[in-house]
């Protein structure tokens, strides 16, 4: 697989500070890649490097394999899709679809001829006419979206293009564009804080925190397999569970060891030899805990309910067990009332295990 | 209305209901005459009259002959209205040896706002654009040696820019007029275009710039059509400051193209002859005509364009 965009030993420092700092990144061709984040992680940052709207201060971009890092933007083939939709107010939709190509230059039948094409593809022709003004937020970041389409661009990026929408609208649109990706086959690199679309849309995630990549890595895998604790407690909603204990030896085997209650890790696929003694944290999702299900784990453990939030489809438990409160999701029909006592089991297939020191995978 | 009485009537157990209907209801009444009331009008009207007095004393006394004036009642309506001190001011008024009236300032003092307009307002906006949207190295520094400019009085610096337009060559000339109103237009023009631009959002420029419009496209194409207000609220700040500008006037300019302040100056502050009190008075007031002219025309536009400024777009 060929390479669309690499980026190579990328920094950026307004100042003292650092945004980014030796920064890697291989995005593949046709690849849907998201940058996930919380708010300052660097991920907006990047994007602008690689749109070529911000100077980096180190390193380079490649595109297409083409050395872009002093390019301007119009010349690095992409296409940006912003949060506020960022259409000209003053100038009808089929003007903002076109203002690129009239800039360029380029022959008034081949602009009709795009323009066409593009608003057939995102179903935005009966607005053609109208001012920005006069569309829905969804409308709006269609046409945005037709305006990167129509310069024929290689790489598509979307700087949480959804997040200015509502709920519902947001979910469609989500759709849509995934759909789209499947329909032009475009590397499209889209930042996001929303871990749910960056689930649903991407083909592989990069995680980042203040400048750099914590995992890169297929949805899944991030999921299953977070490499340290932050990757870890960012994914995820609710978030994992996290248990502070030690690894010990009972019986010939290895257990997990909190508040004086032990833990079997029996299946758990281990990274680094799990030493007795070593301080570490369990991460268990609310989804990879059990209520009275003797099919899963080897033991049972005694746990009490807290307090119960019902959500519709499942329901969650967050119960008192092990010197911990910890959340279960169980299916929406089982309903339990504060203090009922139920037994948990814990499929260790799926959990995680943290050095406490290191806070990376065990 | 019928189930209110029937309510009313028929069930006397249910008082607490005929209670809620009964009881207040809908919109609350207002008085006319509250204390509130009286003290805002009352502010109101007495701040009116304090401008209102003088304009009218001005304009009947500017339709009085001078007969009339010299019976001293300044505020009673004209008996006789004239409007021959108008034309004597607009056509015959004598500054120094031409007797041509303030005609002559008036088409002068259009020559010296024209150009002083669009040339001020025109190079504040690209620079509040620049400042606002390409931030380049020293730009910060570049702004508030600008804003410190405006803090500076006008007459420290009066000799530096006859000395410097003299060495120009153009000291005296149209052109230097023009340069001197343009340059001292720029810290608050400047502030004013930078501001308005940097509410817009940035992300407007970004897409502009990835559309690949370079620095003259997105001020023509993007920036421009979207800063209109701001436009209009520039120009009234200029035309009424230009307009009424009198120090510069005198200084930049020969007594042949003296703008309409300074020649009205020389009419009013003439101590030869009999002081035509009428002919003043309106001759005052077509010199105050224009600026008026301007906030009656686009004042609704000012308000609005300033509050563009505070709230972003």
């Amino acid at each position: 697989m060929t390479n669309s965009v690499s980026i190579r030993d990328l920094s950026l420092s307004f100042g003292a500070v650092k945004v980014l700092q030796n920064l890697d990144l291989e995005v593949h061709d046709g690849e849907f890649l998201v940058l996930l984040g919380s708010s300052g992680c660097g991920k907006s940052t990047l994007l602008n490097c690689i749109a070529g709207l911000l100077e980096p201060t180190g390193g380079q971009i490649f595109i297409k394999g083409k050395n872009v890092t002093w390019e301007e933007p119009k010349d690095r083939g992409i296409g940006m899709v912003f949060q506020s939709y960022a259409l000209y107010p003053q100038m009808t939709v089929e003007k903002n679809l076109s203002f690129g190509l009239r800039v360029a230059k380029v022959p008034k039948d081949d602009i009709d001829r795009r323009i066409a094409r593009a608003s057939e593809i995102l179903q935005i022709e009966p607005l053609l006419k109208r001012k920005p003004a006069e569309l829905s937020g969804g409308q709006r970041q269609r046409v945005a979206i037709g305006r990167a389409l129509v310069r024929d661009v290689d790489v598509f990026l979307f700087d949480e293009p959804l997040s200015n929408l509502d709920a519902k609208l947001r979910s469609e649109l989500r759709v849509e564009i995934k759909r789209l990706h499947h329909a032009l086959k475009n590397t499209m690199i889209y930042v996001t804080h929303d871990q749910i679309e960056a689930l649903t849309l991407a083909d592989r995630i990069a995680i980042m925190k203040s400048g750099e990549i914590q995992q890169l890595d297929e949805p899944m895998t991030i999921y299953n397999r977070p490499v340290n604790l932050f990757v870890a407690g960012f994914i995820g909603s609710p978030s994992m569970n996290f248990l502070r204990g030690e690894l010990a030896e009972e019986g010939g085997r290895t257990v997990f060891q909190t508040h004086g209650v032990s833990f079997s890790l029996d299946g758990y696929d281990a990274d680094s030899p799990l030493t007795p003694g070593r301080k570490v944290v369990l991460g268990l999702r609310p989804e990879h805990i059990h209520v009275d299900n003797h099919q899963v784990g080897s033991e049972m453990h005694d746990a009490v309910v807290d307090i119960e939030e019902p959500m519709g489809a499942d329901n969650l438990l967050w119960l008192k067990h092990a010197g911990h409160t910890m959340s279960v999701r169980i299916g929406g029909a089982k309903r339990y009332a504060p203090g009922a006592k139920l037994q948990l089991s814990f499929d260790m297939t799926v959990a995680s295990l943290f050095d406490a020191e290191t806070e990376e995978r065990v | 209305m019928a189930n209110i009485s029937t309510l009313n009537t028929t069930a006397a157990g249910f008082d607490a209901v005929a209670a809620d209907v009964s009881g207040p209801r809908g919109r609350r009444p207002k008085r006319a005459l509250s204390r509130r009331n009286i003290i805002l009008y009352g502010t109101l009207f007495v701040a009116a009259l304090y401008y209102l007095v003088p304009l009218y004393v001005m304009v009947v006394t500017s339709l009085k002959g001078m007969p009339e004036i010299r019976m001293g009642n300044i505020f009673s309506p004209p008996m006789e209205i004239t409007f021959e001190p108008w034309v004597k001011a607009w056509g015959e008024a004598c500054t120094g040896l031409n007797c041509d009236g303030l005609s002559r300032g008036f088409w002068n003092s259009v020559r010296i706002l024209v150009p002083s307009v669009v040339v001020s307002i025109f190079v504040a906006s690209v620079s509040g654009y620049s400042l606002a949207n390409w931030r380049f190295k020293g730009s910060e520094l570049f702004f508030s040696i600008l804003i410190i400019g405006a803090f500076i009085p006008y007459q420290v610096m009066i000799y530096p820019v006859v000395i410097a337009l003299r060495e120009l060559g153009v000291y005296g000339t149209l052109t230097g007029l023009v340069i001197v109103h343009t340059i001292f237009g720029m810290p608050i023009l400047t502030l004013l275009f930078r501001n308005y631009f940097a509410s817009l959002p940035v992300e407007l420029f970004k897409a502009a710039r990835i559309d690949g419009a370079g620095f003259w496209q997105i001020y023509f194409r993007i920036m421009l059509p979207m800063a209109l207000p701001i436009f209009v609220v520039a120009m009234i700040l200029q035309v009424t400051g230009i307009w009424n500008d009198f120090l510069f006037g005198v200084i930049f300019t020969r007594p042949d193209s003296y703008p309409m302040t300074v020649q009205l100056n020389n009419i009013v502050n003439s101590v030869q002859g009999v002081k035509e009190y009428n002919v003043n008075m309106a001759a005052t007031l077509l010199t105050g005509a224009v600026p008026l002219i301007v906030y009656f025309v686009s004042g609704r536009l000012f308000v609005r364009g300033i509050a563009a400024g505070a709230v972003k777009g």
